[in-house]
């Protein structure tokens, strides 16, 4: 089965985004923050619309719009005219900047830019803290972009200091959702924890009587720079580049331990997760979380057969499909093809890793795909559901098979941001979607019409 | 409160009757402003995209094709070849050492997958840095397929999107005139700037035949590239969207003599006015009899149904933004059949004598605005207390998040807003968010 795929030259139906909207994802969740992409106006636009479309929330990013004559003199003044811009009417504690293909081609020295703007405002006003990060479109995914801007954010603002006792959780992009409830868990575990970035606020804010340029909610600055100061990391991710992270910063920089454990998603990712917070914290999971996986693996029993031996496509972003794998492997789900548009060369591992010993036959995995080659491949397959963010439509409705919306983007669903993905309960609500799409699709195509199932 | 106007776009914004008229306009963003507008690229592409036989290929990084994927509710009566999303997907090896030998890889592989009637070949920022030669290429692939190989020169930041409307026209010229124009009747248009969202052209073409005029190509909507090539065998050229389609207009007429009009298929004086002036044109009797059957006809049916919802919407705000002029051109008017006031116009890309029309058909007390942004927009709609906005989706967020009603017009929509029946649609779109029980638990309602 496992034949090599020949790659198109072309990419068809791209199954990742470009590295520029990740950071401004990351950055979004951050207490004041403004995105601000150094490129042509297009960019932060087409983000936007892009972004807004999942979440339902405004999502303004500043663009530094550049036009021709940038292109060819270079967009310094532009950007310095952004920054003031925004600094001006949006007031922001902090400007997440990102650069673009065409700035990276055009070798702006963003770097440089930013210094001379900090050491002007060093001498007048404290100003907003300015974070930037190279992002050029050609040099990876949105989660490439994402990881980067989390990493140069804590690379540029956190500080060492005196250890204390707070956590920093590194989640990687998460929902809103997922966020919350990380929250919950940690506070439950009584451990005061940073996490960066949070979106669980400003990507999914309260209806408003007076409109806030800047969405309440985020990380903290002041938390951010006393992250370097943190007793531990925790960190999500299989798929991560070992040395580019926030968490080896941390712990190379500010020696704070990084424990780097796969997205929590499933019984297994999950038990690591809470094991290493028990470990942290020095106490036993809350009652009401072990109960919640009481209650998990109970519903696994009484659903294990409407599921079992299902065949499953899953793609998107690597870390999110390594945990649906996982996940899938112990509901007893045979997932047969796992790919991503991302590239870093672990998924395969990751996978293999999570599915050993609970899969007959290893799943196909995929790195570097797009829905061209997802669908080439699913058709041999014979899949009978599709897991995975709402661009595997069109592959679902050709194959007749339900596509269950995980991730980002959900541009075809309401509620993307009220997913949980993560934890128990994330489990808890993936096997019920699950079993309820077989039997929705058992009753719609039978034609009796059971009414029990 | 300080205010959320920058001093460099005070005179983007006119509030009629409060000074003499002055908008400045045509101007690139600025930067930091969060402007509303997209690029070059967005302009050549949404034009572009209906064409449905068509190879539609961008040559850049990942994200300029994955984020037009699909975008538009443009339909087709058969291929669907422009709902896919292809890109080169350059890298960084192909940044520095060039990404010419990959385009053409690229292009002979999708060609020979797909078989298309022709190929646009989009350019991106990066392109326009590193120097890919888009036309040797597209004309050696051109010879060796056989198929046109059009590229289009929508570098993102060679200006904004008019200038990508512009390149996308020059890449269409460079089609029309190569077809065989036998048979084609001297009753004969084409349709330029309608896309056929939600099935829009399909209406627009059944009134035509109605009326007894062919239509030769539609220009993009439900387009083919055959249809296209032998455009210029059309007596006349109707020009809706005039901002995104008038470079192709004035080339043909230069070109080929075809004269143009400009019309507007959205609300019923526009959809009048637009096959009224078809059938003046051709000076044909038949036609215009036939011209006002049809109109007396679709008013009779719509007028009465239209009455149920006016009651409801009487009286109350409306504010418009959207990205081409003629569009707000006819929402005013529309709105004011219904009986509602429109408090706030703009749109990101008017110019000079666009701007001077809205002054004229609108109320003392609106507020004009070019190239706006969601902090200009917000206060705008709390300022004038709004009752419903219409927008596109960067623009619903912020009518949503203080609980204003909001109707979607832009290229996504999946309901028809032109022709008479569009016109009920927007009247049931507009209703089924004013008259929604929903804004009593909102903020803003509910102190």
């Amino acid at each position: 089965m496992n034949r090599e795929l020949e790659h198109a030259t072309s990419t068809t139906n791209a199954c990742k985004l470009c590295k520029p909207m990740g950071a401004c994802l990351a950055f979004r969740g951050i207490e004041g923050a403004v995105p601000f992409l150094h490129g042509s106006q297009g960019c932060a636009t087409y983000m936007r619309r892009y972004i807004i479309s999942h979440f339902n929330e405004p999502m303004d990013i500043a663009s530094s719009s550049l036009g021709e004559k940038h292109a060819i003199y270079g967009g310094g003044p532009n950007f310095r005219l952004g920054v003031k811009n925004v600094t001006e009417k949006y007031r922001p504690s902090l400007i997440g900047v990102a650069t673009t293909c065409l700035t990276e081609t055009i070798g702006d020295d963003v770097a440089g830019f930013v210094g001379e703007i900090r050491k002007k405002a060093g001498r007048v006003d404290g100003g907003p803290s300015i974070v930037h990060v190279l992002t050029p479109s050609y040099g990876g995914t949105h989660m490439e972009g994402f990881h980067a801007a989390v990493r140069a954010t804590v690379e540029q603002l956190a500080e060492g200091g005196e250890r204390g006792d707070r956590i920093n959780m590194l989640p990687g992009f998460v929902s809103p959702a997922d966020i919350r409830y990380l929250k919950e868990v940690l506070a439950d575990f009584g451990a005061e924890a940073t996490i960066l970035p949070d979106l669980s606020d400003t990507l999914d804010g309260p209806a408003l009587r007076e409109y806030r340029k800047l969405p309440a909610g985020g990380t903290s600055i002041r938390e951010i720079r006393s992250m370097g100061g943190s007793r531990a990391t925790i960190e999500f991710g299989r798929t991560l580049e070992a040395h580019r992270t926030a968490g080896a910063f941390l712990a190379e920089r500010f020696q704070v331990p990084n424990h780097r454990i796969g997205l929590p998603v499933g019984i297994r990712e999950t038990d690591r997760f809470f094991a290493v917070i028990e470990d942290l914290s020095g106490r036993p999971t809350p009652e009401r979380h072990a109960a919640e996986r009481g209650r998990l693996v109970d519903s696994l029993v009484d659903g294990h057969k409407y599921i079992f031996g299902l065949r499953a496509v899953v793609y998107g972003e690597e870390d999110l499909v390594a945990g649906i794998v996982s996940s899938l492997a112990e509901f007893g789900v045979r997932p047969v093809l796992c790919a991503s548009g991302g590239e870093s060369g672990l998924l395969a591992g990751a996978v293999h890793a999570l599915t050993e010993g609970l899969v007959d036959e290893p799943p196909i995995v995929r790195q570097g795909a797009d829905f061209f080659d997802i669908g080439e491949e699913a058709e041999d397959l014979s899949p009978d559901i599709i897991i995975g963010h709402s661009k595997g439509y069109h592959l679902a409705r050709r194959l007749g098979i339900p596509l269950l919306r995980v991730g980002f983007p959900i541009h075809d669903r309401i509620g993307g941001q009220r997913i949980v993905h993560l934890g128990y309960r994330g489990a808890q609500w993936l096997f019920d979607s699950l079993v309820n799409t077989v039997i929705a699709g058992r009753q719609a195509s039978s034609p009796v019409g059971y009414g029990y199932y | 409160m300080e205010s959320v106007i920058f001093k460099e776009r005070a005179d983007q914004i006119h509030r009629k009757g409060e000074q003499p008229f002055a908008l400045t306009c045509d101007r690139e963003s600025l930067a930091g402003a969060v402007s509303q507008r997209a690029c070059v690229f967005c302009g050549s592409r949404v034009v572009l995209y209906p064409i449905a036989d068509a190879l539609h290929l961008v040559h850049g990084p990942i994200g300029c094709a994955a984020y037009t994927w699909d975008i538009r509710g443009a339909l087709s009566s058969g291929p669907e070849l422009h709902r896919l999303s292809f890109s080169t997907d350059l890298r960084e090896r192909d940044v520095i050492f060039g990404g010419e030998e990959k385009l053409k890889k690229a292009l002979y592989e999708l060609i020979e997958r797909y078989r298309p009637k022709a190929a646009f070949v989009y350019s991106t920022c990066i392109v326009g840095i590193i120097g890919d030669d888009l036309e040797a290429v597209s004309k050696g692939v051109a010879a060796e397929t056989g198929i046109p190989v059009l590229p289009v020169q929508s570098e993102g930041f060679k200006g904004n999107k008019r200038a990508g409307y512009e390149a996308a026209c020059k890449a269409l010229s460079r089609l029309v005139g190569t077809g065989d124009t036998t048979g084609i009747s001297p009753f004969s248009v084409n349709i330029l700037g309608d896309f056929n969202l939600a099935g829009e052209i399909w209406i627009i073409r059944r009134y035509f035949e109605r009326m007894g005029v062919q239509v030769v190509a539609n220009i993009t909507g439900d387009g083919r590239v055959d249809d296209i090539r032998r455009a210029h065998g059309a007596a006349l050229n109707l020009v809706q969207c005039s901002g995104s389609t008038m470079e192709l207009a004035r080339i043909m007429k230069e070109k080929y003599g075809i004269p143009f009009h400009r019309v507007s298929y959205f609300g019923l004086e526009d959809m009048s006015e637009a096959l009224y002036s078809v059938a003046r044109f051709f000076k044909d009797d038949g036609i215009m009899r036939k011209t006002r059957e049809l109109v007396r006809d679709e008013l009779s049916v719509l007028m009465p149904e239209l009455e149920k919802y006016r009651k409801d919407l009487e009286g109350r705000r409306a504010a418009i933004y959207v990205g081409g002029v003629f569009k707000a051109f006819s929402l005013v008017k529309a709105f004011r059949l219904l009986g509602m006031k429109v408090v706030m116009v703009g749109t990101q890309s008017g110019t000079r004598s666009d701007y001077e029309e809205l002054e004229r058909i609108t109320d003392d007390g609106t507020i004009i605005v070019d190239d706006s942004n969601p902090l200009e927009l917000s206060s705008f709609l709390m300022e004038k207390d709004v009752d419903i906005f219409v927008g596109g989706v960067k623009e619903r967020p912020i009518a949503y998040k203080l609980g204003v009603a909001f109707c979607d017009h832009n290229h996504e929509r999946k309901v028809a807003l032109e022709g008479f029946e569009g016109m009920l649609n927007f009247v049931r779109e507009v209703h089924s968010s004013v008259m929604s029980p929903v804004w009593r638990f909102a903020p803003r309602r509910n102190p």
